[in-house]
């Protein structure tokens, strides 16, 4: 049973919930969802490609072109709402 | 459709000779700014490998906002040896950048076979850190065609690029250089031939000196870099900054400095020979004064 478009709620919450536990994982610290990661003490921007490979791998979506953008990646709650939006098939979508 | 205001490099084809390091990131550099480019390397695997590494970087260069927006990638295709050049893609290339190992023996070879290949007036373009290039431009037929450019790694993010030209580079290939670095929306500063030229023979052995103050237990590697990068504005640090270049292809660059010049302190430290003995080659391999774990390079 796949997402039912209008609970996307519960759906990004799980998105978030993960992506808090890679984030803690791979770097030591725990995050807010609204936290910069990028901010200042933050993570290298270097980083940022390894969060879109694990977006990618872990729920089976393609970003590229114009989704590739550092304000996407910036805090969890914007990964979650990316992969909310490219999960669906989306007419008049994301851009090339 | 696309393309031909869009794109600043739409109508050029390069030929990069090597897919290492910086065969792949030229390639990226390349493709992100829609030039089509011809990767070649005899290392099937590094070949194999290569696509998805440029791939990788190209999206990367993205992400970072390092590409014209407008940009269609260009073309990428990848072959064994040189001889498949010309009719790859039905474009003969623009110009060739050589991006092999740095070994005087190894880069003469390239160049003389390339340069065989290639029409006349064809810009050769070495990537050598260290090797002048008048000693390169004997073994190619036609040294007016040939000039130094010294991209640094990453070269999407780096946007200044050290040019070299020999005794006998022409004018016109001075001018077809600038022009291609100008479609790759790169700085260039140009400056004489010599062993090192500016940037390798300042910051080689400068890492050289970092790698000794750490055998010698004065400070961590870490310590090194944090003091360089915050009282000295040394953006990476010069240790974090080898391991970014490869640890072997540093070793190879200050022998062809020690041999040049002469100079004692270009001689590669022992902990530098035995990293790269034990295959830490830095970032490439996954460590070398730093751990890498995860990361693609
Ligand atoms: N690594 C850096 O940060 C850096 C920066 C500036 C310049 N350079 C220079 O760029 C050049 C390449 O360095 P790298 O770090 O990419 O090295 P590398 O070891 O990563 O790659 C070199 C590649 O050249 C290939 N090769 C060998 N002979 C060849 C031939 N005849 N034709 C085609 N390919 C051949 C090898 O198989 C290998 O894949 C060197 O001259 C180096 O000094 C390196």
């Amino acid at each position: 049973m796949t997402t039912s478009s209008d609970q996307p709620v519960p759906e990004s919450s799980a998105v978030q919930t993960e992506m808090l536990g890679f984030l803690a994982k791979r770097t030591g610290t725990t995050w807010a969802t609204d936290a910069d990661v990028f901010g200042s003490g933050g993570l290298s921007s270097l980083f940022a490609m390894e969060l879109v490979v694990h977006l990618e791998k872990s729920y089976g979506i393609a970003i590229r072109g114009a989704d590739l953008r550092m304000e996407n990646f910036r805090t969890v709650r914007r990964m979650a709402a990316l992969v909310e939006r490219l999960r669906q098939p989306a007419p008049g979508g994301s851009g090339a | 459709m696309a393309a031909e205001n869009g794109t600043p490099g739409a109508g050029r084809r390069l030929a990069v000779l090597g897919a290492g390091v910086m065969g792949s990131g030229i390639a990226a550099l390349a493709v992100g700014h829609g030039i089509a480019v011809s990767l070649i390397d005899p290392d099937r695997r590094r070949l194999a490998e290569a696509p998805a590494r440029i791939d990788h970087q190209v999206r990367m260069a993205r992400l970072m906002g390092a590409l014209p927006e407008e940009a269609v990638p260009g073309a990428l295709d990848t072959g064994p040896s040189p001889a498949d050049l010309p009719a790859a893609g039905g474009l003969a290339p623009t110009a060739v950048i050589e991006a092999v190992t740095e070994d005087a023996d190894a880069k003469a070879k390239a160049l003389a076979d390339v340069s065989a290949l290639v029409a006349p007036g064809t810009p050769i373009i070495s990537n050598t850190s260290s090797i002048p290039i008048d000693e390169l431009a004997l073994a190619t037929a036609r040294p007016v065609d040939l000039i130094g450019t010294h991209f640094m790694n990453p070269p999407y993010l780096i946007r200044t690029v050290e040019v070299i030209r020999g005794t006998h580079t022409g004018e016109a290939t001075l001018d077809a250089l600038r022009a291609l670095l100008a479609a790759l929306r790169r700085e260039p500063i140009v400056v004489e031939d010599a062993p090192g030229f500016v940037t390798s023979r300042i910051l080689h052995p400068m890492i050289n000196d970092a790698v000794r103050v750490v055998a010698a237990g004065t400070a961590s590697a870490e310590s090194v870099d944090r003091l360089m990068r915050g009282c000295l504005g040394h953006p990476t640090g010069p240790l974090r900054t080898a391991d970014l270049i490869g640890l072997d292809n540093l070793v190879d660059s200050l022998w062809v400095l020690h041999s040049r010049t002469g100079d004692e302190g270009c001689r590669p430290c022992d902990l530098l020979l035995e990293l790269v003995r034990a295959g830490h080659l830095g970032r490439k391999s996954g460590r070398g004064f730093y751990e890498y774990e995860g990361e693609q390079a």
